[in-house]
């Protein structure tokens, strides 16, 4: 005899064969699946494929790794610039606020190209031109405008009566901010924060725009001299086995936030 | 006790403070002497504008007219800076507002540290004497979420003791406690009044308010309507409306 759960299992098993089932044999059975299959599903190409993108996608980590460190801080200052009060600060308002209205309206492959191409072609001595470092530098400049509206939901969201008491104690609005409003608004940021660090780790591909050999480019390479796109499928995969880390990991953490609430109120 | 002219100078003189929020008035001319070591408790009902009086004293609030003096200097004036008149002037909240990321420690040190410039040893070691002294002591590293309200609300008045301010503004300290949680916070303003602390009190304790005040201020509608020793004011009241509000309160089962 099964229990319930057992029987749970199973109806899901063969409720999921039956839809995954059905699914697959009409793509299968499809006019166009032969040719398909052979474009997109050479297992020669896959294997010659995989090796060289594993390679290549180092480079996306890099991008996305440097990136991440300059955007943290510098989203924090921007956040914080829109967040301070008073008329004397309205410039720096002002500032922080078409900073995140441009960045956030123009596309990051747009912003990458004008980057990467733009700059180095004005010729000023000193200036890098290595496209890497324009890649970085642009999605640094896109991301950041997204981080800091999460940074200023977070400083938002730290209820005043937490100002009144650090500024009653004597902490100047700056003291106030940096160690009583900022770190209980980053605590409270960190899962939808590592949302947008996600969507970063997939545009690092937007960087092959300007001919950084990142595992995107690769994957192209591979496909012009095969005449064959299941490289393209390595990438998707590559992509997929890259991101999922910090998916669970931002699961792991909203989870763990949920039931301290809880166990918070539960003690309360 | 009686205010007679023979009284030095006051520590704290108020002279007619006006407040308003947007078309409301909510302090109309508010005149107040507090001596040093004198405890002041100011009672009324909600709305009558004591927790306002209490935030514009350390300029939370920004006045509208009118003069605060603290120890002779106008702390009111423009060129008067905030943060060094709050260091002087200690609060304590109704919600107790303590930083809910630091331990009790770091909630009593922050002050102290970044203020006043302390060392994060002395700040400690002064911090721990007096978590001691109201019974705190084996809380010093905990967070603030695992403590009773009555412990959260004890730490509050620590974190601003450890300032060592002139004058102690309390905002209704008791209200959010439960009943059961009342009687430890108030014995540690009773302490804290024989041991000459300077105190203006906004409160809903009728009964602490007799026992720990020099003088009641009974506030209606932004004005403080009539001020005695807690026994005239509770036992003899002059104005109707002090007599109907007290006797309200009695009703309610406050006194």
């Amino acid at each position: 005899m099964l229990g319930a759960g057992g029987r749970s299992v199973l109806i899901a098993l063969a409720s999921s064969a039956v839809v995954f089932g059905s699914l697959g044999w009409l793509v299968v059975n499809s006019p166009g699946w032969p040719l398909l299959e052979r474009s997109f599903l050479d297992a020669q190409v896959f294997r010659e494929s995989w090796p060289r993108q594993f390679a290549a996608i180092w480079r996306n980590i890099q991008l996305f790794l440097i990136a991440e460190l300059l955007i943290l801080p510098f989203g924090l200052v921007i956040a914080i610039l829109r967040s301070l009060p008073g008329p004397v600060a309205f410039p720096l308002r002002l500032l922080a606020t078409i900073y995140t209205d441009l960045f956030r309206a123009i596309p990051g492959v747009l912003v990458i190209g004008l980057l990467g191409f733009g700059i180095p072609a004005l010729g000023l001595p000193g200036v890098p031109r290595e496209a890497f470092f324009w890649g970085v530098v642009a999605l640094t400049l896109v991301y950041s405008a997204y981080v800091a509206e999460v940074y200023r939901a977070g400083i938002q969201s730290v209820h005043p009566s937490q100002v009144a008491a650090a500024r009653s104690l004597g902490l100047t609005q700056f003291q106030a901010l940096r160690y009583v409003v900022v770190p209980q608004a980053v605590r409270r940021v960190i899962p939808p924060l590592l949302n947008d660090f996600i969507g970063l780790q997939k545009d690092t591909a937007l960087v092959s725009f300007i001919g950084v050999v990142e595992v995107f480019r690769q994957a192209q390479i591979d496909q012009s001299a095969n005449f064959n796109f299941t490289p393209y499928l390595v990438t998707a995969l590559l992509f997929v086995l890259m991101t999922i880390p910090l998916a669970r990991l931002t699961d792991w953490l909203v989870e763990r936030d949920r039931r301290r609430q809880l166990a918070t109120r539960a003690f309360g | 006790m009686t205010r007679d002219a023979a009284l030095p100078q006051p520590m704290l003189r108020l002279e007619a403070i006006h407040k308003s929020f947007g078309a409301t008035e909510v302090l109309r001319g508010i005149d107040l002497d507090v001596a040093e070591h004198e405890v002041v408790c100011l009672i009324g009902a909600s709305g009558s504008g004591k927790s306002t009086l209490l935030r514009c004293v350390n300029r939370l609030e920004a006045i509208e007219g009118g003069r605060i003096v603290l120890h002779g200097t106008d702390i009111t004036a423009p060129d008067v800076g905030v943060d060094a008149i709050r260091r002087r002037i200690g609060i304590v909240f109704q919600a107790f507002n303590l930083f809910p990321h630091m331990t009790v420690l770091d909630n009593v040190t922050l002050g102290p540290r970044k203020v006043l410039r302390r060392s994060r040893l002395d700040a400690e070691r002064a911090a721990l004497d007096l978590l001691a002294r109201f019974g705190l002591a084996d809380r010093a590293r905990e967070y603030p979420d695992r403590l009773s309200g009555g412990q959260q609300q004890r730490v509050a008045i620590v974190r601003a003791l450890a300032m060592q301010p002139e004058l102690l503004l309390l905002d209704e300290i008791t209200s959010a406690l439960d009943p059961e949680l009342v009687a430890e916070v108030l014995n540690v303003i009773r302490e804290l009044a024989k041991a000459g602390m300077t105190m203006v009190i906004a409160t809903h304790e009728m009964g602490f308010a007799r026992d720990v005040a020099n003088r009641v201020c009974f506030l209606d509608a932004g004005r403080i309507l009539e001020s005695g020793p807690p026994a005239e004011i509770f036992g003899a009241p002059r104005e109707a409306r002090t007599r109907q509000f007290l006797q309200r309160v009695v009703e309610a089962g406050r006194l």
